[in-house]
């Protein structure tokens, strides 16, 4: 499956937010909704909780999860909000965006498909990011215990890391080293009581090809040196406002993070080559992608294809795959392909090597 | 000649069609507008408008909205509350004999009868359509993984008609035969009620969201394509194993609303960029009713005699199309 993107300015922005019971999602949507920023959000709930939200376009929406008759099984969407913004785009001039907050339990993938693959939905809405908000106190506890705070974190684009009033800088290093381990490319803030600035939560343009302008995992300077970062620092590494020239090397092969404890955890693996043969990476996206989609949380690529001057953007949930040119090479800027993949009980080795075996000869 | 004859609107054209000769336009903004001898604008919904239905008897308008309330809106302006379920989002209705309601939200459906009383139809899976059979309290609810036939009146046993997938918007055929259902795959299904037989019509490329059956149900009349699907139901066995008629074929434009003439074998087809067609089925004759605008149309309805009708547009446009002078 992969298609081009569509125009986003007619798009409304989606923003999903994910994180377990307790771990701030409330908060933080409280804190969107009354911030002065001129913005007028729908807000779609799993529950109209106990913390009155004051809004007028709010809704409360059961999940409904689709399985898509193609065979595919880890093509499922969201039903139940196929319906919400479809009865939204009916009173489309009263909103400028929309923000859905899940349950702590949910499955982040089937929301963001649902941005992709119902026609309906994507030509009238965009998703913008998936924001985590993670609990400092017992984010450790809760990803010893289950996948879907695993799921929540790998599939995030920004991961807020909350109530660090609440534990000591040791604890909140070990927090972020372990957040980190799963997945290295979110942009990563610490709040307290979720007190963060609104535009490192909004407005991302997480999925949006344009705006996929480096794939470093910076997280490696930080990580190492999590102990110097007071709370104060939010570890703001987005991509988008600044040119990518912090002149520190990469070693070409592949990086592994992950938790040694437990082989079924999420991994993440960076994988680099030079020029690359389009066709044989084609083939190659799409047999990896059909063959291991389930176990493939996200995937986010910047590649160079031989005799082309573009840079061509990738980008995927599951089995869905999205890619464009996005614009030329600079001069100055090494032509390094520069693949990432995000999930769980994928044959690293076999994917390294079969990457490989799309360079260009 | 065809005339236009434009009406204000200020949003989202839920539905638009005539009740006793007057005009309708349902706006997803809350108005309900009225042409008939000059315009008026009924606001019974607190917020937006998500779903219009004209009362099997066309006497009255009923209309759900996003303030959880069901209207019983007359053309003479009253407007009166039928059913009310707070905080939840009513954005399916059905109207049936004798003066019932049907509504859904989320998994559960409502009927409401005349004098008041009312059923609930709990689902395992979220409802995606409601109809009400041609004859006698009975409700069809399109489902996931299939569709529930309940006796609205009586406590009769439900009949359970299953196909893997997601069921959206419902319809039986005028003769009651048949229940189709649109889904989630570009695509709709069908069961001949008789034996439960099932049909798949597929081939559209994009979802079907707007059916209408023609005179005498031969026909029904479908969007999702680039011309309009009408598939045969006389005979014995429907659809099945026949290829379908294609109506107002255009190549690079989806056919985004429809309704079959009321007395002839003609149908209204409009378009993703506002265009209507007018298509006679036995020789693909074509008459432009409305130039393309700014949006794709989203209801098209006959008056009772066929000789006027009205659209409306995801943009706000909206008019009266009169096929005499």
């Amino acid at each position: 499956m992969m298609s081009a993107t569509q125009d986003a300015r007619t798009q409304i922005p989606v923003t999903v937010l994910t994180g377990y019971l307790g771990a701030g999602k409330t908060t933080l949507l409280n804190r969107i909704l009354t911030e002065n920023h001129g913005q007028r959000y729908a807000v779609i709930v799993n529950e109209f909780g106990e913390v009155g939200i004051d809004n007028d376009l709010l809704v409360e929406s059961d999940e409904e999860i689709f399985e898509m008759n193609n065979g595919c099984i880890c093509c499922t969407v969201r039903g139940d909000l196929i319906r919400t913004v479809q009865n939204l785009m009916k009173r489309k001039g009263a909103f400028d965006a929309i923000i859905v907050e899940t349950t702590g339990v949910a499955d982040p993938a089937p929301v963001a498909q649902t941005f992709f693959m119902d026609d309906d939905v994507r030509a009238s809405a965009r998703l913008d990011a998936v924001v985590a908000v993670v609990d400092a106190r017992h984010v450790l506890q809760r990803l010893k215990d289950t996948e879907e705070a695993q799921d929540q974190i790998a599939f995030a684009d920004v991961i807020l890391i909350n109530k660090t009033d609440l534990v000591s800088p040791e604890e909140l290093a070990a927090v972020e080293a372990r957040v980190r381990s799963i997945n290295p490319y979110a942009v990563l803030h610490h709040s307290e009581r979720c007190g963060i600035d609104i535009a490192k939560v909004l407005d991302r343009g997480a999925f949006d090809l344009d705006r996929i302008l480096s794939l470093d995992p910076h997280f490696l300077e930080h990580g190492h040196h999590a102990d110097e970062c007071g709370p104060d620092c939010d570890h703001d590494h987005s991509h988008d406002h600044h040119d990518h020239d912090h002149g520190h090397h990469h070693h070409h092969g592949h990086d592994h993070h992950h938790h040694e404890d437990d082989p079924h955890s999420v991994k993440s693996i960076s994988l680099t080559a030079g020029d690359l043969n389009p066709e044989m990476f084609f083939a190659w996206i799409n047999q990896v992608t059909q063959a291991q989609g389930p176990n493939i949380l996200r995937m986010k690529g910047i590649l160079a294809f031989r005799d082309d001057p573009q840079r061509y953007v990738i980008q995927g949930v599951h089995m869905i795959v999205e890619g464009d040119h996005q614009r030329d090479w600079k001069a100055d800027e090494p032509r390094e392909s520069r693949l990432v993949f995000i999930g769980r009980d994928l044959n690293w080795d076999v994917l390294k090597d079969s990457f490989q075996a799309c360079v260009a000869q | 000649m065809p005339t236009v004859a434009p009406v204000d609107v200020d949003g989202f054209v839920v539905r638009a069609g005539f009740l006793n000769g007057c005009a309708y336009f349902a706006s997803g903004e809350g108005g309900i507008v009225l042409s008939g001898t000059g315009e008026r604008t009924l606001q019974p919904h607190k917020a937006g408008l998500l779903a219009a239905e004209p009362a099997r008897d066309g006497a009255a308008l009923i209309t759900s909205g996003d303030d959880g309330c069901i209207y019983r809106s007359g053309m003479d302006g009253s407007s009166e509350l039928v059913a009310e379920r707070p905080r939840k989002w009513i954005d399916l209705i059905a109207s049936g004999p004798s003066g019932a309601v049907a509504f859904a939200s989320g998994r559960t459906a409502w009927v409401h009868l005349a004098d008041g009383r009312e059923k609930e139809f709990a689902h395992e899976r979220a409802v995606g359509g409601l109809a009400f059979a041609p004859k006698g309290l009975r409700l069809a609810v399109a489902r996931y993984d299939g569709a529930t036939l309940w006796w609205a009146g009586t406590d009769g046993a439900p009949v359970e008609l299953s196909w893997k997938g997601a069921h959206l918007g419902t319809s039986f055929s005028p003769d009651g035969k048949y229940l189709v259902t649109a889904m989630q795959e570009n695509a709709l299904h069908g069961w001949r009620l008789t034996d439960g037989q099932d049909m798949r019509m597929t081939g559209y490329p994009a979802k079907v969201k707007s059916f209408s059956w023609s005179v005498k149900g031969r026909y029904l009349a479908t969007s999702g394509a680039n011309a309009a699907i009408l598939w045969p139901f006389f005979g014995k066995t429907g659809p099945m194993g026949q290829a379908p008629l294609q109506l107002g074929v255009r190549a690079d434009n989806l056919v985004s609303a429809i309704a079959c003439h009321p007395k002839e074998e003609v149908a209204a087809v409009g378009y993703q960029d506002g265009m209507v067609l007018m298509c006679r089925f036995e020789d693909n004759a074509e008459v432009l009713l409305r130039r393309p605008g700014k949006g794709p149309v989203s209801s098209l309805g006959w008056d009772e005699t066929g000789t006027r009708l009205a659209f409306g547009t995801e943009t706000g446009e909206a008019g009266v199309i009169s096929l005499e002078d």
